[in-house]
């Protein structure tokens, strides 16, 4: 099993006629993705590797009905997108969509919430679930997402698109599968994060490690440490803060918006500390993932 | 970015927010005629991007245009946390009966817009006792009137200064969201003893990713941009690259002092192969992020700007497993680079390891130039590793 979306769920890309929509399109297609329709508005009519465009969400989800959307549009639109995709039932929101501005962010998400939908995002590279689907773009071409990603039982969580093909790559190169990889995006503020994801993938039985790749910045990996130590998981978390030369520099951004450390907030060196604290595992480097992972499943 | 005291107060009291007299000045000569137009004792303050000023030195009383000007020729020119005082605002004296805190800024945990307020005004927000958080809607035009009285009663706040006040809340709430601020902060805002409410303090970040809808703030916040926009040479030279060509991303660069330039992206590796750098023990001469698709120009001219840094002597080229970026076309723009400086890739480039799309052409090209290579079976700590 899988978390979010696997081979069955049904896809709609908003902004499918953009460059990089049609792109990963045809390409997740390729994978193995039902993606059944695409919104641009004004293009309506045509097809795009074979999926049918429509003006409105409205029109395509009455000819196709929908589980999952993709939200690649540019960013001054992305908000009406969102709301047009949650106002037509839509219940799985991936906004790949990069620099919202903050005040859209937030009130996308706030409508999600009243919707009762989950969103991913902003600035997600996407979902993966190997062997089955993927939402979004990360991974590249199906000839990449399939060298790099296997099917497994470790989750995978990534404040970093790139990061998190580098981490399946990793797992695959060691003979780990992975059961759901969600890039979560580098927003200070996102849909989805590690907190929002543990219930989801606690309950999922075929996932049976999690393994997460953090930056400085935010408070999340604080937020994480402190439920697994109050309500102890029964997945083992592996993770991997990446950045800790930024702790001697303080409020310059690097790397995604969320990535800055201001005062003790958002510091990795503090990240780690209590993540270890609560029992979470962490990495030193990234190589010493398989193992730590392995002995973790050993333990179980 | 953020708008400095005198820019954000003239935005928000054409919005109809009390602020105080006041005018700014660039000489002490200037400060002087400041002064002794707004008349009786005055605030002199620096303009810079910072918070803190009070504790850093950069705000001080004037009795007389006299002492204005010799506050202003101190300020004037001192170095404040990193910037240079080019500019004083002059204000009007406040006399204070009551100093408040209202700020408004975005709560990551709860994903809501989130008004601060605390009776405890003038002091930095960290170290006060009781604040009041709640949290407000982003969807409507402004904050809610009703959120603003509840705010104002919060402080303990009665009868004629209640009612000014609660739309005084009002008003920075409006003003947070049109504005698109990441944070807004009134500290101290003050109560005379008119029983008049004024914004005596302001500080306010502008969400960038929102520059595109607030043109008209940014052309009245000239000041403002021009210190945001202050970078060394080389951080401009990185920029222009960047934009004169769409594809692909030649991210930040910044610069640092030691001797192995960096070609590394995207952003989660980048901060991964910093940290491997310096626990190698290694000197990093740039930070610098590289992303979506560059063309070989833009690598070739980002490859020569951190090898003509004169302290240079060795590139490591970085990147995780990409899908987007092709391997080939960076190896292109880097070897072209080093043999546009006419030296040899093959002793320059210390490590190449972007494994990912396009990478069997990548290697042939490194292969033919010497250039020691490396795949996905390694991470980018052991790479950094191995070349210690």
């Amino acid at each position: 099993m899988t978390i979010l979306a696997d081979a069955m769920t049904r896809i709609l890309v908003q902004g499918i006629t953009g460059r990089e929509a049609a792109t990963f399109t045809a390409e997740s297609i390729a994978y193995g993705a039902q993606i059944v329709a695409g919104v641009t508005p004004g293009k309506g009519g045509i097809t795009i590797h074979g999926v049918p465009v429509y003006d409105t969400v409205q029109a395509a989800v009455s000819a196709h009905p929908v589980d999952a959307s993709v939200i690649s549009v540019p960013p001054q639109f992305a908000l009406d997108a969102a709301c047009e995709a949650l106002a037509n039932g839509v219940k799985l929101l991936v906004v790949v969509t990069e620099r919202m501005p903050r005040r859209d962010v937030v009130t996308m998400l706030e409508t999600a919430a009243r919707a009762q939908a989950r969103v991913v995002g902003p600035n997600t590279l996407g979902v993966i679930s190997p062997g089955q689907t993927r939402v979004g773009m990360a991974g590249g071409s199906a000839h990449a997402v399939r060298r790099a990603y296997s099917p497994g039982n470790v989750g995978v969580v990534s404040r970093s698109g790139g990061m998190m093909t580098e981490v399946a790559n990793l797992l695959t190169q060691a003979g780990i599968g992975q059961s759901t990889c969600v890039s979560i995006g580098g927003d200070p503020i996102v849909g989805s994060t590690i907190l929002d994801l543990l219930p989801v993938y606690e309950a999922d039985p075929d996932t049976h490690a999690i393994v997460m790749f953090s930056e400085p910045g935010g408070i999340m990996e604080e937020r994480l440490a402190a439920a697994v130590k109050k309500h102890k998981p029964r997945l083992p978390i592996i993770a991997f803060v990446a950045g800790r030369f930024a702790d001697r520099m303080q409020g310059v951004r690097f790397g995604h918006a969320g990535a800055i450390v201001q005062g003790m907030q958002g510091s990795p060196a503090a990240k780690i500390a209590v993540m270890r604290d609560s029992g979470i595992i962490v990495a030193n480097k990234l190589y010493e993932i398989p193992d730590l992972v392995r002995e973790a499943l050993l333990r179980r | 970015m953020i708008i400095v005291e005198y820019e954000a107060k003239n935005l928000l009291k054409a919005r109809g927010l009390p602020i105080p007299h006041g005018l700014i000045a660039d000489s002490p000569e200037e400060a002087r005629r400041a002064a002794m137009h707004i008349g009786g004792n005055v605030v002199v303050k620096a303009q810079v991007p910072v918070g803190g000023r009070m504790k850093a030195g950069g705000i001080r009383f004037a009795n007389s245009p006299d002492e204005a000007a010799a506050a202003a020729s101190i300020l004037l020119g001192m170095n404040l946390r990193g910037f240079i005082v080019e500019r004083v605002l002059i204000e009007q004296k406040l006399t204070i009966i009551t100093e408040l805190f209202i700020g408004a800024t975005y709560d990551a945990a709860a994903r809501s817009a989130l008004l601060l307020t605390s009776a405890q005004g003038g002091i930095e927000i960290e170290s006060v006792g009781t604040v009041g958080r709640i949290h407000f809607s982003t969807a409507y035009d402004g904050l809610p009137a009703y959120v603003a009285r509840e705010a104002a009663a919060s402080l303990g706040i009665r009868g004629r200064a209640f009612q000014q006040l609660s739309s005084l809340i009002k008003q920075v709430g409006d003003a947070f969201i049109d504005l698109d601020a990441l944070l807004l902060e009134c500290n101290p805002v003050v109560l005379d003893d008119h029983e008049r409410w004024w914004v005596a303090d302001v500080h306010f970040e502008l969400d960038d990713d929102a520059l595109y809808r607030q043109k008209s703030l940014i052309e009245s916040s000239p000041f403002s941009a021009a210190l945001a926009n202050n970078r060394t040479a080389f951080e401009n030279r990185a920029i222009e690259i960047d934009q004169a060509d769409h594809r692909g991303v030649a991210g930040r660069l910044i610069p640092f002092d030691g001797n192995i330039g960096l070609l590394i992206g995207g952003g989660g590796a980048s901060l991964t192969t910093m940290d491997a750098v310096l626990d190698a023990g290694l000197k990093p001469a740039n930070y610098c992020e590289i992303g979506g698709n560059p063309s070989v120009w833009k690598i070739k001219e980002l490859t020569k700007l951190i090898l003509e840094q004169p302290q240079v002597d060795r590139l490591v080229v970085i990147m995780n497993v990409v899908s987007n970026t092709r391997v080939d076309l960076v190896a292109r723009g880097v070897i072209k680079g080093i043999l546009e400086l006419g030296r040899d890739p093959s002793t320059v480039i210390s490590a190449f390891r972007i494994p990912g799309s396009w990478e069997d052409e990548g290697y042939k090209l490194l292969d033919h130039y010497g250039v020691r290579y490396f795949g996905r079976e390694m991470t980018i700590e052991q790479v950094i590793e191995s070349i210690v």
